[in-house]
């Protein structure tokens, strides 16, 4: 049998394009004889596939037919995972940007609340300490809270929140639980009063020791610690730790309330140790304080410790 | 006008094979007319036909046997279409290569059947050396038979009928 005869083409028409029989003939898929021979083996494998049985009893055409649609299923599905959680990342992003933003302020806020809650506690907890120290002492107190600290760096002293019109007046001795804070000075506003602390270089307080009993005037210096001790006898047995409490000669500070301590104790060149003394009320913390309502004397009481040797005034 | 041809000689290859194998199972194990027949097609007509051809005997053959329909399908395809392309390149005119090329097609055939159900029904290959031997030989002998009564019966048919007549002129 022989094939249809050929014609070779001209040479004007080897550039034209090709006439529509030559496309079709280029379709016709008895000139593509591998695939042709392709197409007929897979369509016979799928058809001994599909009348085979595996070990399991499922058709061989079936268990291929789902296993590679399950592979191609899967592929896509996978695709379609991925996009979907590039998406879903995507948008959870976005949602934890605004989240982290959210969480960001309400962490700030709660610190905020905590340190509140703190700051509540430790005023509970100095207000516990205030109202024992109010209980245990027989002297009229008055709470108030320091609104206000010093404008002026040379001068140490606060505001505190009561006046004349809760009772205050000036020279009142101010006190803590630690001990004592200052005294009244100037004369009171209604609702506010300004505290001169027994820290400042102006302020003095007679003072004596708990252990030996001896004498002095402790007053504010410009170093640390803030506190000195003055007027105490070379003679006196004083040592470090010892404490320093309000004598009362000064008709201001109740008798026994703590000052401090002694921290060092030289003798002097003159007729007085040096000594220094340890403040046991923290100034820097004052929060809370306790207005003594006893109108400053200006007579020593009777049974006042020894006075010491120079006069102890409200003030240098 | 080909096609024609070719889808007859395989529908009387089938019947024939069919008909031999009714006689005697034997005789029809013996012989594959319907590979003889794709084979010839494939020899006669080219790879494309060869292919289609066993493409449609096989899987007529495999409906008819009861067999899994598509294993001698397919492995008809393949021995159609090889035995085309080698046919092409090939000269396969005389009746040597002929019988070489119906021999080892019939080989080719047989193994790819055996290895196909083997491999369906997961099992080792159960080949019968002689008994495909035997099978290769006979297609060979057919497919040269059928050759040359293809290719030689008319002209001896014409020669018949000179002969027929010249001894009728003699007689008078």
């Amino acid at each position: 049998m022989q094939g249809p005869p050929t014609r070779r083409p001209s040479g004007s028409q080897r550039f034209r394009t090709p006439d529509p029989g030559s496309r079709i003939a280029m379709l016709d898929i008895r000139r593509r004889t591998g695939v042709l021979l392709l197409v007929i083996i897979v369509a016979q494998l799928i058809l001994i596939s599909a009348q085979v049985q595996t070990k399991t009893g499922v058709p061989v055409f079936q268990a291929v037919t789902f296993g590679t649609f399950a592979r191609v299923q899967g592929g896509t599905s996978g695709v379609f995972r991925s996009v979907g959680n590039v998406w879903g990342n995507y948008v959870w992003l976005r949602g934890v940007r605004a989240e982290n933003e959210e969480l960001k302020r309400q962490v700030t806020d709660l610190s905020v609340r905590l340190q509140e809650q703190r700051a509540l506690a430790q005023r509970a907890t100095r207000l516990q300490e205030l109202l024992s120290l109010q209980t245990s002492t027989s002297l009229p107190t008055l709470s108030a809270e320091v609104i206000a600290g010093n404008p002026n760096p040379g001068m140490l002293t606060i505001t505190i929140g009561r006046g004349s019109a809760d009772g205050v007046q000036t020279d009142m001795a101010v006190v803590a639980a630690a001990g004592i804070v200052g005294r009244i000075i100037g004369a009171p506003a209604a609702h506010a009063s300004r505290v001169q602390l027994l820290i400042d270089r102006n302020a003095a307080a007679g003072a004596y020791t708990e252990r030996a009993h001896a004498g002095g005037m402790v007053i504010g210096v410009d170093h640390d610690p803030p506190l000195a001790m003055d007027l105490v006898s070379n003679m006196a047995d004083i040592k470090p730790g010892d404490a320093v409490l309000a004598s009362g000669v000064d008709g201001i500070y109740p008798k026994g309330f703590s000052i401090g301590r002694i921290e060092s104790s030289e003798r002097g060149s003159g007729l007085y140790r040096a000594i220094t003394v340890r403040p046991s009320v923290d100034f820097s913390s004052l929060e809370e304080v306790l207005v003594v309502l006893v109108p400053s004397k200006s007579a020593v009481p009777e049974d006042s410790v020894p006075a010491p040797a120079a006069t102890v005034g409200k003030g240098r | 006008m080909k096609t024609a041809v070719v889808i007859a000689a395989l529908a009387v290859a089938l019947l024939l094979q069919s008909t031999i194998a009714g006689m005697s199972f034997a005789a029809g194990s013996r012989v594959n007319l319907v590979l003889v027949a794709v084979i010839y097609a494939a020899l006669a007509y080219g790879a494309v036909t060869g292919m289609l051809a066993g493409c449609a005997a096989g899987l007529v053959q495999d409906a008819v046997a009861g067999g899994i329909v598509g294993i001698g399908g397919l492995s008809k395809t393949v021995v159609g279409f090889f035995v085309g392309v080698l046919g092409a390149q090939f000269i396969v005119s005389t009746p040597v290569p002929r019988f070489l090329m119906f021999f080892g097609a019939s080989l080719v055939h047989e193994l790819c059947f055996q290895a196909l159900y083997a491999l369906v029904e997961s099992r080792s290959m159960r080949l019968q050396l002689s008994t495909i031997l035997i099978q290769a030989l006979v297609n060979g002998a057919v497919g040269i038979a059928a050759f040359m009564l293809v290719e030689r019966g008319p002209e001896m048919v014409q020669r018949g009928n000179w002969r027929r007549s010249s001894t009728v002129r003699r007689r008078y």
